[in-house]
């Protein structure tokens, strides 16, 4: 049972009501994540990934929303316990980190309670051993003061170290998963490094398996094991991390890579990718959803209902035409009318 | 003669308190800097959050009163000037900011957006003034029918280049863009660069880029500053200061980077060790009792540090 992954993801549909009707914007996904690896999940803004992390989390509105396909942990699927077997889970086996710390915190109540309030809820501790136990969690994240930070309000403490407490109360009953939606994104460069050394330093301490999301391709080369491309609410890439960023296959992820700026080939011109991602209510249904965006690619080099295959072992590729791929050679793109 | 001068530059905001709000101290947001833009060039200004980068560019197109120091541009010291220049240097040095959602009004549409600062300089027929609005928005790349619309029909990107091209109907010369991508996808983030080098030499124009990502500023800029707590800790030409970074505020930052290379993440990590070390360590050299830097000292003709 060692090898079973912490996680497994099968065809899973998050589908939120708008209006009337039912839209995907999660359609179709697998994925594993094993103890002690970083499965990134990358793409532009609006492509899912929020709406997949916070399905695991089963943080999604019931009223709105429709849940298909099955989210095991540990074997057990989460879409089929009810909130308070849920909530047993969420916090203490699964742990989560967000964009923005101050989402996550009570401005109320001092930092110290907060931890301590996971920790009530999900193990049975004296209050002393409580309050052993938060000061080393605060040490462990790289506080200083650690007693004093504990009496602190949130609003008190810079984004950095709010964001170090939301770690600590990720890590309070050691997960063995951890959801991160963009943890660094809201912070400054040497604190995001930071933040960034921390958590694999964490992670590779006990054994925990992440799920991490981002849209900064800098932050999944140096933290990931394993990376998911995701476009549309569809998984279009997936492969180890060396692998995705020494072969990239699909014409999305390539699209992706070229258009950062590279410390190689600074002043170089930037390749942009056409048009935007669809509104949910937008999205093509049927056929290759990027197709619109790679437009010089001639109709009959694409496939009718791509679907992932496995190109080589552990390398996932939604396409077969990303055989003849290729950039096109001026950047008229780059000018082309962005609305008709 | 330089195109665009600031002499020890300062911007204090007044901390007040009590009830008759007395000032009781001051936030030094930039204090004392100095530096020069040669026309036709695009400086970069990068540093943390909360070190000054705003507050100098808002200063510079006169939304904020400088407490001391001088603003030339072209020669002219911005200070000096009667009501009538005044509005001119306006039309010369325009400002872009860094979130096209809410810098541009919902209510009104592309074209009224676009022609609200010719409105206040020039007397245009109806037709005219459409006719130069088409034109512009041809040249940032949207269709010329898109004048009819509103912010809202517009992506990220597109809105940034409505915003850059309401900047443009004057035909300033110095643009000062505030971290003009930061709110956007790096898809959307390399069109609105790509066409920020393209306008440049179109319209000839010199750019003050404010940002605090190195990899963007590394990728614009001919020339750079780094800020620290309303100070520069070094300057130069961005080459030499990505290659050969002197303070060890500059190496903290640039090693802060994330390496796009999974295979370099070893060498970056280490790379982090040591200079948090040196940065412990050397402390001193590179910062007074009271945590300021130092005044910048000149190494080469193209860098200055802050060192004694
Ligand atoms: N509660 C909701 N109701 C309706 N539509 C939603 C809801 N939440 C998300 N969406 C839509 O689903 C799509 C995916 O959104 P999601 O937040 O997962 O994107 P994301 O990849 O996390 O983007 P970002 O990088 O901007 O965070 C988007 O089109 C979004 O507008
Ligand atoms: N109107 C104001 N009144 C008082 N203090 C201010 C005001 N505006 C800015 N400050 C302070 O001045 C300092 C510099 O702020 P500024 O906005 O220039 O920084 P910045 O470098 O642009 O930061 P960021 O990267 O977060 O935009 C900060 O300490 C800030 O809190
Ligand atoms: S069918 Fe293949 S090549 Fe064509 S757009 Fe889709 S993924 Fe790309
Ligand atoms: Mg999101
Ligand atoms: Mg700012």
């Amino acid at each position: 049972m060692s090898n079973q992954p912490v996680l497994q993801i099968e065809n899973l549909r998050v589908s939120f009501r708008v209006h009337d009707a039912y839209y995907a914007a999660v359609d179709g996904v697998s994925l594993n994540v094993h103890k002690n690896e970083v499965l990134a999940v990358v793409g532009e803004s609006g492509c899912g990934k929020s709406a997949l992390a916070l399905s695991i989390m089963g943080l999604h509105p019931p009223a709105k929303t429709k849940l298909e396909g099955k989210i095991l942990f540990h074997g057990t699927d989460l879409l089929s316990l009810s909130v308070h077997e849920l909530n047993k889970i969420r916090g203490k086996d699964i742990g989560m980190i967000f964009q923005d710390p101050l989402t996550a915190l009570n401005p109320l109540m001092t930092v110290g309670r907060q931890i301590e309030e996971g920790m009530d809820f999900h193990l049975s501790l004296s209050s002393l051993e409580k309050r052993g136990r938060t000061i080393e969690l605060l040490e462990r994240v790289g506080i200083p003061n650690p007693n004093q930070v504990y009496h602190r309000y949130p609003h008190e403490l810079s984004g950095g170290m709010r964001q170090r407490i939301v770690i600590a109360m990720a890590i309070a009953c050691h997960p063995s998963l951890i959801i991160a939606d963009e943890p660094t994104t809201a912070l400054d460069v040497t604190i995001q490094s930071q933040i960034m050394d921390l958590l694999r330093e964490l992670q590779q301490q006990m054994n925990t398996g992440i799920v991490l999301i981002t849209h900064d391709l800098g932050v999944v080369a140096e933290m990931a094991d394993r990376v998911a491309v995701m476009y549309a609410g569809e998984i279009v890439e997936m492969a180890d991390v060396y692998t995705l960023f020494d072969r990239p296959l699909h014409p999305y992820t390539r699209s992706l890579l070229q258009s950062i700026p590279s410390a190689q080939h600074p002043k170089e011109r930037l390749h942009v990718i056409q048009g935007i991602v669809p509104p949910l209510q937008k999205l093509p249904r049927t056929g290759c959803r990027f197709r619109s965006r790679i437009g010089w690619i001639d109709e009959s080099e694409h496939e009718e209902q791509p679907i992932l295959r496995e190109v080589e072992p552990g390398h996932f590729v939604r396409c077969i035409c990303y055989k003849n791929f290729h950039f096109p050679h001026d950047h008229i793109g780059d000018m082309k009318y962005g609305i008709s | 003669m330089e195109f665009l001068k600031v002499n020890h530059l300062k911007v204090y905001y007044p901390i007040r308190s009590g009830f008759f709000r007395r000032v009781v101290g001051h936030v030094k947001a930039v204090d004392d800097i100095s530096f020069q833009l040669n026309r036709g060039e695009t400086y970069g200004l990068v540093g943390e959050s909360g070190c000054g980068k705003t507050t100098t560019g808002r200063t510079l197109i006169g939304l904020i009163k400088a407490t001391a120091g001088e603003i030339l541009l072209e020669g002219k010291d911005l200070a000096k000037l009667n009501r009538r220049e005044r509005s001119y240097h306006r039309k010369d040095i325009q400002m872009i900011f860094q979130d096209p959602y809410s810098s541009l009004n919902p209510k009104k549409r592309v074209l009224d957006i676009i022609a609200e600062p010719i409105r206040n300089f020039e007397k245009l027929s109806p037709q005219e003034e459409k006719r130069k609005v088409q034109y512009l928005i041809e040249r940032v790349g949207l269709h010329p029918d898109s004048i009819y619309k509103y912010p809202h029909e517009f992506s990220g990107g597109q809105r940034q280049r409505i915003g850059i091209a309401r900047a443009l109907t004057l035909h300033p010369k110095l643009i000062i863009a505030d971290e003009p991508v930061s709110a956007l996808d790096v898809s959307v983030q390399a069109q609105v660069l790509n066409f920020m080098k393209d306008i440049q030499t179109e319209f000839q124009l010199t750019y003050l880029f404010i940002s605090h990502d190195l990899g963007i500023i590394r990728h614009m800029c001919d020339r750079i500053g780094i800020m620290y707590r309303g100070q520069f800790v070094e300057e130069g030409a961005s080459q030499e200061i990505f290659n050969n970074p002197q303070h060890i505020y500059t190496k903290r930052l640039i090693s802060a980077i994330p390496n796009v290379d999974p295979r370099k993440k070893q060498e970056q990590i280490k790379l982090r060790q040591h200079v948090e070390k040196e940065y412990k360590l050397s402390w001193q050299r590179y910062f007074n009792a009271e945590g300021k830097a130092y005044p910048l000292k000149r190494i080469s003709d193209t860098h200055s540090v802050a060192i004694l």
